[in-house]
């Protein structure tokens, strides 16, 4: 797919980035998740799939009540041949979801034809349905085309499936994080400030915004232990050391020790810059986990409440 | 009467009203110029067709590089649809005019002062945004994709509106940002958008009428050679594979070299087990019938993102002490292919990054074995290179004076989300979220050998960026907010220039009044450089 920024990236492709505090979420996972995803389940009911998700039904604009009731209605009167999530059953009722009735469709003007009168011809019988009940299912039928195609509403699974325990001894073993961590001190409280997926995020790249971009993230802007310093040595071998700002092939800027602002042209790498970054070792960390290791530590983490 | 069928039919009558007062021209751009391009044009996306993205010209070269300075720069405002303005597009260069877009708007400058001639202004839709590649141009016309899944046909003399045909229905979340190329009497038009399961494909209309010659799908319907890498036909119809960076094109052996897009659902793979062909692929398709003459598939079974859609670039080169006809790409999925462009033989495969981590080696043809461990997944996998990739739709360019290919890459980290796991997955079906970055470089490939002769690490980011390589021994590429020329041969940096802004698009080179100038984009502006004080 396409990608965003001007050159690396070109357009939507940007990794998500967790930010939400926990309570939050789950202040609207109390509302819309219960009364949502039991008609979204599929057979089994046990996979997850799309399906009006509460943050598909804010960004869709509908209206939550009629989209509850439309959930409703479509289980009982369309799910038999459509599915339980629209996404159709072959041999019986063609996929709703990608159709161009509901992507089209406004206020129902497209889709209330073919529910209250059924089209004989493909076999499709009347629903039976009131106006008003149409409406509902129509909203709610939107609101599944909207979830599919708007990654920004989708909803993580079950990210704890990690042992916490085999966490913990990586933590205080292998991983060797309590050279810098501690979980009764700077890592007090982490398991309460952020969804699982959010906090997985996190620790592996915390760079103050929630797991960083993965595409040419510019320098953190974190709390001052995860600061970059810089020192630059000049011509004359006289150092100037600091916070650094800025810095690119043709410029470093920083803030030195009394709190000026500094700035030096580069050319051709004099004056000679090292840049001193203390979250480092969590990228140079990435390529020696496994995914076991990942889920175990976000595991353990998720109980430092 | 549905909006589909309305706007087919406004379509239609548009073009009988047309189709009476449209002349027939020998101005503007013609075949010859488009197969020999001189040296005062720059006609079509990649400047020739070979895509390689390589100039004759050397009035600015490594030895005065260091006085090339800026003659204009010239900022361009929206139209009524308010898109901010973004220029992805090169500005095409004809008789000293520029031609260039961005979403939902197109321009013609004056190239000896960045002056606004004309100014297309589509108006507002609903339509995504997210990009616009330039203009196709041929004869006096222009052509354009709009947000709203359009082809519109412009008069370069003064912008005004020719014709208008529908391509795709927007809402089906396709978007249409892809530059059209010309070949022969064929506009070739792409499109992008794999939100939602919608097909892809690839379309060649008349010049004239805007009415389809042809239309080649990217993935196998029933019976079509390739529908045995899918599980189903609904798979397979629906899975995109979309076309929305022009390819490169060989007159000799009449061929037409297009990469394509990753596959639908993207992050879910449970309902389209198998190869997926020709998703993630390099076609070789004949521009008179549409007709796949052969295929490479780059990543077989994509679960990340990585479209195939990068540079397809021509190369007249040796393997191993023989001359051959090969094409050359920079993958996404961080390796970098070279086939021969006959028939389509693979060559060589070599990894961009050291450390990728989702695959299982390389089969007997050099495609990456994809590993199962690594897809997707409720609980996230952490993946080495993120769905950016280690490189994207950026144009690279190749060097034939040095041999050398060059490209930039990102070294991102992901974590895989796989957030529908039904039977039947739609749309995404997961998504990735960054866990860190390595950083960017430039590389310098040999690409006899696949090797990486130089690298120039960036000092903050970066990663994909336009490349122009010129007979004056120099590259030029972005980093940051600077336009910077290097030596091709070593990696040191010869000049720079910070704009306002990222460049954004790919940088051109031209003569214009008997000197060489440099232009390119940076948002919502242009950069006119040349030589302060020019070699006579």
């Amino acid at each position: 797919m396409q990608t965003t920024s001007p050159t690396n990236n070109g357009f939507l492709c940007v990794p998500l980035r967790a930010s939400a505090p926990l309570r939050e979420i789950r202040l609207l996972s109390c509302v819309f998740i219960a009364a949502f995803t039991l008609t979204a389940q599929t057979g089994s009911g046990e996979k997850a799939t799309i399906s009006a998700t509460p943050a598909a039904v804010t960004a869709s604009k509908e209206d939550p009540a009629a989209v509850d009731r439309g959930s409703k209605i479509f289980a009982g009167h369309c799910a038999s041949c459509h599915g339980a999530t629209a996404k159709g059953i072959t041999g019986k009722g063609v996929d709703l979801v990608r159709s161009l009735y509901v992507l089209d469709d406004e206020k129902g003007i497209l889709l209330t034809p073919p529910i209250r009168d059924g089209r004989p011809d493909k076999g499709m019988p009347k629903s039976g349905l009131t106006d008003a009940e149409i409406l509902d299912v129509a909203a709610w039928l939107r609101v599944q085309s909207y979830g599919a195609g708007h990654r920004t509403t989708y909803t993580f699974l079950d990210v704890l499936t990690g042992d916490a325990k085999k966490g913990e001894a990586y933590f205080n073993g292998a991983g060797k994080c309590n050279t810098c961590h501690s979980p009764t001190g700077d890592l007090k409280g982490l398991g309460s400030r952020y969804t699982p997926q959010q906090l997985q995020g996190r620790w592996l790249s915390p760079t103050g915004r929630g797991g960083a971009g993965g595409r040419g993230a510019a320098a953190a802007t974190g709390p001052s232990r995860s600061q970059k310093t810089v020192v630059v040595t000049l011509a004359n071998g006289q150092t100037v050391s600091g916070t650094l700002d800025r810095v690119d092939d043709f410029n470093v800027t920083l803030h030195d020790a009394s709190g000026a602002f500094r700035s030096f042209t580069r050319d051709n790498g004099i004056p000679k810059v090292a840049v001193t970054d203390p979250l480092k070792i969590h990228i140079d960390m990435l390529r020696t986990y496994t995914d076991a290791d990942m889920h175990n530590m976000t595991a353990y983490l998720v109980t430092l409440k | 009467m549905n909006k589909q069928a309305f706007s087919y039919a406004a379509a239609a009558a548009a073009i009988l009203l047309s189709v009476n007062v449209t002349p027939a021209s020998a101005q503007g751009v013609t075949k010859e110029m488009l197969l020999h391009p001189s040296s005062d044009t720059w006609p079509s996306f990649f400047g020739d067709y070979s895509g390689r993205r390589f100039s004759a010209l050397k009035e600015i070269n490594s030895t005065n590089v260091g006085n090339l300075s800026l003659e204009w720069a010239a900022r361009y405002t929206p139209g009524p649809a308010g898109t901010a303005v973004n220029i992805k597009s090169p500005a095409l260069l004809v008789n000293g005019i520029l031609y260039f877009t961005s979403p939902n708007n197109g321009w013609a400058a004056d190239a000896r002062t960045g002056r606004e001639i004309w100014h297309y202004a589509y108006p507002p839709n609903t339509g995504n945004t997210n990009g616009n590649r330039g203009f196709g141009y041929y004869g006096n016309w222009l052509y354009m994709e709009t947000p709203d899944g359009n082809l519109v046909c412009l008069n370069a003399a003064d912008g005004k509106e020719r014709w208008k045909i529908r391509i795709t229905d927007p809402k089906l979340d396709y978007t249409t940002t892809a530059a059209p190329i010309v070949v022969g009497n064929h506009i070739l038009v792409g499109v992008g958008g794999d939100h939602l399961d919608n097909p892809g494909f690839i379309e060649s209309v008349d010049p004239e009428t805007g009415a389809t010659q042809w239309k080649t799908n990217t993935t196998p319907r029933k019976g079509e050679p390739g529908i045995e890498t899918w599980p189903d036909e609904y798979a397979a119809a629906h899975a995109t594979g979309q076309t929305w960076i022009p390819g490169s094109y060989d007159p000799d052996l009449n061929l037409y070299y297009l990469g394509t897009g990753n596959p639908n659902p993207v992050m879910a793979e449970q309902s389209r087990k198998g190869d997926n062909l020709f998703t993630c692929s390099i076609l070789a398709i004949n521009p008179d019938t549409g007709k796949i003459v052969w295929y490479y598939q780059a990543t077989p079974h994509d679960t990340h993102d990585w479209d195939s859609t990068e540079s397809v670039i021509m190369i007249d080169g040796q393997i191993d002490g023989k001359p051959r006809k090969l094409v050359a790409q920079a993958n996404r999925n961080g390796y970098f292919y070279v086939l021969d462009r006959t028939n389509g033989e693979h060559i060589l495969t070599t990894p961009m990054l050291e450390g990728m981590n989702w695959n299982l080696g390389l089969n007997a043809k050099g495609q990456p074995i994809p590993d199962p461990a690594k897809y997707p997944k409720p609980d996230g996998s952490l993946v080495f290179p993120n769905s950016g990739g280690a490189t994207n739709w950026a144009s690279a360019s190749f060097d034939p004076e040095t041999d050398l290919f060059y490209v930039g890459v990102a070294k991102g980290w992901s974590v895989y989300y796989q957030t529908d796991t039904d039977d039947h997955p739609e749309g995404y079906g997961g998504v990735d979220s960054g866990a860190g970055s390595e950083g960017g470089s430039l590389l310098a490939i040999d690409y006899r050998t696949g090797k990486i002769t130089w690298k120039h690490d960036w000092p903050a980011g970066g990663g994909a960026a336009h490349m122009l390589t010129t007979a004056g021994h120099l590259l030029f590429t972005g980093n940051g907010n600077n336009i910077i020329a290097f030596d091709p041969s070593n990696g040191k940096i010869l000049w720079h220039s910070g704009l306002m802004g990222t460049p954004s698009n790919g940088m051109t080179t031209y003569m214009l009044d008997g000197r060489q100038h440099l232009l390119v984009g940076a948002g919502d502006s242009l950069y006119s450089f040349a030589l302060n004080h020019p070699v006579k």
